[in-house]
């Protein structure tokens, strides 16, 4: 049992992990630019595209794995030039729907480009193993090195923001958008570095996830809109709520599909049981979120006053 | 026309530029599967009933998007609980079983004016709840929560084994209305172009009404609502029930058209299909989701038949108007909006 619960504790935390990686640079580029990006997932899947032909091509997982950083990267940077820009003074209408648009593109080029059919990622040779938990569970390397890299991202992006002059600009832009203008910072190239640090951020969680799972056209979606749920509970714009919502998110997901059929079991017959733990655990975090907004409207740590 | 730029513009002009526009949509969509029956091509009439669907969902969205300024991307709830009440009392009365048996004993029927009002008021209880909730938040806190809440009941009816979970349930009988063949596509189309035309007058008649002032007045400027002593709240989440029923009631059509609901209705590229029926048309204005979902319907229907890769051109054709053409295709033909 202690195994089950460490193993099911490490599965949230890599999970939760993985939607830091996506929330962070949504919140970044709500908070900053005040842009809401639906096409944010395209970018999780564009890393998740570049790494699996990178990673064909070379054979080597490592050179897909900076690729697919630098392929969303690179396309976030173009897609901030070519259209986001454009939008920054609109109002969440506009945004919404020109980030759709996006979405239909980008998914169709995709398809297009990899025939419709999924790719596979190996992991790496490197971390195919297992570690050996308490109470004989054998946990993948590869899914620690996930939870290592986004506890890393983290801490990377607090000393980013906290130490750095781009993350004084950051800050400032998030307090006061006209005021930096006015004190000469480029505006125009701080918001293309932030778009691409996001959609990087966005890349890499892709590329990681890739390798657990196929790497196939929508892939970036469910994993979009439980981002969404992360920064609206953690306050949309603030990096430490989007950590604490993921956290939350991931954990709570994850314990909710280990442990409500079973906990159902005892009430029902083991098929019902099953049904009801498993359509009640798919709506789990939406519940928490709508608890969390019903307690505190603009989330655990409001950015914004 | 001569006589329009020789007057001044009085306000209450009977048929206004809008309103002929407004009348030469609605003619034209009628127009359609007539012609089309004429020709005996029913496919073409099926398509016209689903442009009808579709601009009855948007006529609903626009109530709360267009007018009251609140930005919902989780209409697809009501859209996806609409066609599950006809899909679940279809697949009763198909097994001969009672729709529900505690704490009511409730037959399954194939009555559609009872499957419809049950549709409306399912989705309008949805709505009550659901608004209740997210207008307590605004900007891109209801937009999400919007989404998230659709999503809920997406992942609901996925993993729900009772309803179809993944693969949906059939309508392998279509019900009935009295006095219509609803097997013949005409009279089907019939159906949903009246209560298109039922929708848009209630709309007519909200958006002029003091409510609909207020609605509007709470999109511009919720202080000055205050101010002459309204409560915004309750205005908004009574346009917000309103539209989420309407949106219901198309869904309830579109499970009937297609003899098929699932999870897909309620996914949240439903709801984004919806606002772009909405946009396309042009915002706030009462026809704009009618000329919307048939622009869709006939890009769909075009580009899909010159590539299968035809969302990528539909794509291209979205962030064109988001970028280039606000006011959306009506207010290319027809103007600015007043007011």
């Amino acid at each position: 049992m202690t195994g089950f619960l460490i193993e099911q504790a490490l599965n949230g935390l890599q999970f939760g992990l993985t939607l830091f990686l996506m929330a962070s640079g949504l919140t970044l580029v709500f908070g900053v630019m005040g842009l809401i990006n639906l096409a944010h997932g395209v970018l999780y899947m564009t890393g998740a595209f570049a790494c699996a032909f990178a990673a064909a091509a070379t054979g080597s997982f490592w050179w897909g794995l900076g690729a697919g950083v630098a392929a969303a990267a690179a396309v976030g940077a173009l897609v901030e030039i070519g259209v986001m820009r454009r939008l920054y003074a609109r109002d969440h209408l506009d945004q919404v729907l020109a980030t759709f648009a996006l979405i239909l593109i980008f998914s169709e080029g995709a398809r297009m480009l990899s025939g419709g059919r999924p790719l596979w990622l190996e992991i790496p040779e490197a971390l195919s193993g297992h570690l050996m938990l308490p109470g004989d569970v054998a946990y993948p390397l590869y899914r620690l090195a996930i939870i290592g890299v986004g506890l890393a991202v983290a801490l990377g992006l607090w000393a980013l923001i906290a130490l750095t002059r781009l993350g004084m600009a950051i800050r400032a832009g998030q307090s006061d958008r006209e005021m930096i203008a006015a004190l000469g910072v480029d505006i125009g190239a701080l918001y293309t570095a932030v778009f691409a640090l996001g959609a990087g951020l966005a890349g890499l969680g892709g590329a990681l996830i890739g390798a657990l799972q196929s790497v196939e056209v929508g892939m970036g979606e469910p994993v979009l809109i439980l981002a969404f749920v992360v920064i609206v509970i953690g306050g949309i714009g603030s990096i430490r709520g989007a950590l604490v919502g993921a956290l939350l998110v991931g954990v709570v997901d994850t314990a909710g599909r280990a442990f409500l059929p079973a906990a159902f079991a005892l009430l029902y017959p083991p098929a019902e049981a099953t049904a009801i733990g498993a359509a009640l655990a798919s709506m789990l975090i939406y519940l928490v979120m709508a608890l969390v907004l019903a307690l505190r409207p603009k989330g655990l740590f409001p950015a914004h006053g | 026309m001569a006589d329009a730029l020789t007057l001044p513009p009085p306000r209450p002009r009977l048929l206004s530029r809008d309103a002929l526009v407004s009348l030469a949509v609605l003619v034209a969509l009628a127009a359609w599967p007539l012609a089309a029956s004429a020709l005996g091509e029913t496919w073409y009439v099926n398509l016209a009933s689903r442009a009808a669907i579709l601009a009855l969902a948007g006529v609903g969205l626009n109530l709360a998007l267009g007018y009251g300024g609140m930005v919902s991307l989780g209409h697809a709830a009501f859209f996806g609980l609409g066609g599950y009440v006809v899909g679940i009392s279809a697949d009763a009365a198909l097994a001969g079983t009672p729709l529900l048996t505690w704490p009511i004993h409730i037959e399954a029927t194939t009555h559609l004016p009872t499957l419809w009002a049950v549709s409306l008021g399912v989705a309008a209880l949805a709505a009550l709840a659901i608004g209740a909730i997210s207008l307590r938040t605004s900007g891109v806190y209801f937009i999400m929560i919007t989404l998230a809440f659709a999503q809920m009941l997406y992942y609901f009816a996925l993993s729900w084994p009772a309803y179809g979970g993944e693969d949906g349930l059939p309508i392998y009988v279509r019900n009935a209305f009295p006095g219509l063949d609803t097997y013949d596509p005409l009279h089907f189309f019939a159906l949903c172009f009246a209560a298109l035309v039922l929708a848009l007058a209630l709309s007519a008649l909200t958006i002029a009404s003091r409510f609909g002032q207020a609605l509007q007045c709470a999109r511009a400027s919720e202080t000055r609502l205050a101010t002459l002593g309204i409560e915004p709240f309750p205005i908004r989440l009574t346009a917000f029930v309103l539209s989420g029923a309407i949106t219901g009631l198309a869904g309830a059509l579109y499970a009937e058209l297609n003899g098929f609901v699932s999870p897909t209705m309620l996914g949240w590229h439903t709801s984004g299909e919806i606002i772009v029926f909405v946009l396309l048309g042009g915002v706030a204005r009462l026809i704009g989701p009618v000329a919307g979902a048939v622009a869709f319907v006939l890009l769909e229907t075009l580009l899909g038949g010159l590539t299968e890769h035809w969302q990528l051109g539909l794509g291209l054709v979205l962030l064109g108007v988001v970028l280039f053409q606000r006011g959306g295709l009506i207010g290319l033909i027809a103007g600015p909006r007043h007011g």
